[in-house]
């Protein structure tokens, strides 16, 4: 049976399972709407560290250290890490994956890592390649703004468009069995720019991508979007995302109240002064593992779509002038009764 | 730019947020105005208490990038430009701010490849082009006048 479903979707046939899932953010993740929901709340941005890099690392081996843990793992027992983040040559991915000891796979996909990581460690686990797989990815405020934009303390005025990166970082088990959440679909996204350059309005340009990777993905697997409870782009902001419900709507596809965003749900905009909402390989990853696989675990949500969205530029390929290019990638999860 | 990706731009900036103008505007001219209120009222007292004038406007330059710089280190000046925008950028404590964070931030790659060769990150393109235009300035001058 071929385990792919039109263009580009992939359709595991053993479904792998959801074993387990971590979060860990920063003070002002706490304080957002999901405060409750995050198994570890750090109440300083640096950590106690030297660096906004350690702390960034610190974040991401302890997501994964909890992650093996629920699992009732060792590191030993895990056959593939897969991580990535935003910083420079992954750092943060590549020194945690030196503190863990497993083979390591890094990943770059901005934003949309988390997707990457599942998909990839969905293929791995069905293809017979492994039998358990941690997949991570994180982000941080400080790290982000000192490589993308300016130094920390410098005084600049944020336009309505600009997102905020998340402090935070969220890491899985994937198994082959268990009674958790099952990943059933994969649709891997194409890199898409539509020529849009402003790196402090990122949501205008990665909304096409999310548009085409939720159209596509619905085409291959014959699904309606009611079919979903819920269907969750990863960090498309106050900006990106009705305009990606527009997207849709112009190609006839219309979604409803099920239709979401990751970066809407972390944090709250009125009070938080966070612009157009959050970003960061962290957003997608933490309300993943600390809103959504816990829904379904509980079965409040018994089919997800979540569809993470990378803006795929650097701080070179700006200032030279490049457009900003995006892509998104979708994963089904399904909760059986 | 084809046509897709020019239809889509009209769609996007349609439904963009527009930035609030007129309230950055009151903002700026609020902050901006106080801070140099504060830098009038240093140098009002310099003088009235008898400091030739020179003197008195270097002490008051030096006092305000004293308190730019201070108050970046506490990591307040940050918040005064996110209200601010460009009145807490212009006055010479923005241009503090603009020094003091670099050389906050870049200090943990060391004092030579972090401080060192990142301190003029922001305030660079500033002094750069500053020298330069004061050259275009007296050359035109010195076409016009004969004098330089």
């Amino acid at each position: 049976m071929s385990k792919r479903l039109g263009q580009q979707t992939v359709v595991f046939s053993q479904p792998p399972v959801i074993i387990s899932v971590a979060s860990v953010v920063g003070p002002m993740e706490g304080k957002g709407p999901l405060g409750q929901q995050f198994d570890v709340v750090k109440s300083d941005r640096l950590l106690g560290q030297k660096s906004w890099e350690l702390a960034e690392k610190i974040l991401c081996e302890e997501a994964c250290d909890l992650a093996i843990k629920k699992a009732g793992l060792s590191p030993q027992e895990i056959d593939f890490f897969l991580a990535g983040d935003l910083l420079n040559q992954i750092i943060t991915a590549n020194f945690s994956a030196e503190t863990l000891g497993v083979p390591f796979l890094g990943l770059f996909g901005a934003c949309s890592t988390l997707a990457e990581g599942l998909a990839l460690g969905g293929m791995l686990i069905d293809g017979g390649f492994a039998s358990v797989v941690l997949a991570g990815c994180s982000s941080h405020h400080d790290t982000a703004e000192r490589q993308y934009r300016y130094p920390t303390e410098l005084g600049v005025q944020r336009p309505p468009t600009a997102q905020w990166t998340v402090t935070g970082a969220g890491a899985t088990v994937v198994g082959t069995k268990g009674p958790g959440p099952r990943l059933t679909h994969a649709t891997v996204g194409k890199v898409i720019s539509m020529g849009l350059k402003d790196p402090s309005d990122l949501g205008s340009a990665m909304a096409p991508a999310a548009a085409q990777t939720i159209w596509q993905h619905l085409q291959d697997s014959g699904r309606s979007p009611d079919y979903y409870d819920v269907i969750a782009t990863g960090d498309l902001g106050a900006v990106g995302h009705p305009i990606c419900r527009k997207l849709l709507a112009d190609r006839g596809l219309s979604l409803g109240e099920n239709f979401t965003d990751c970066g809407l749900l972390i944090y709250d905009r009125q009070r938080q002064r966070v612009d157009a909402g959050g970003s960061g390989c962290g957003c997608s990853a933490v309300v993943y593992a600390a809103h959504f696989v816990p829904r379904l675990v509980a079965r409040e949500i018994r089919h997800l779509l979540l569809v993470p969205t990378g803006a795929l530029f650097s701080p070179t390929s700006w200032q030279q002038g490049q457009s900003i290019p995006a892509v998104a990638h979708a994963v089904a999860l399904e909760m059986l009764q | 730019m084809n046509k897709q990706q020019k239809a889509y731009q009209r769609t996007a900036r349609a439904m963009q947020p527009r930035r609030p103008i007129l309230r950055n505007t009151v903002l700026a001219f609020l902050v901006g105005g106080i801070i140099c209120a504060l830098a009038q009222l240093f140098l009002s007292y310099l003088l009235s208490r008898g400091l030739p004038q020179k003197e008195a406007f270097a002490l008051t330059s030096g006092f305000m990038v004293f308190w730019g710089a201070l108050l970046t280190g506490l990591g307040v000046y940050d918040v005064i430009g996110r209200v601010g925008g460009m009145g807490a950028a212009l006055p010479i404590t923005g241009f503090a701010n603009s020094m003091v964070s670099p050389a906050m931030e870049f200090k943990r790659e060391g004092y030579v490849l972090g401080v060192g060769a990142r301190l003029f990150t922001v305030a660079g393109p500033v002094i750069v082009y500053g020298l330069v235009s004061a050259v275009v300035v007296v050359v035109v001058k010195w076409l016009l006048t004969g004098t330089p």
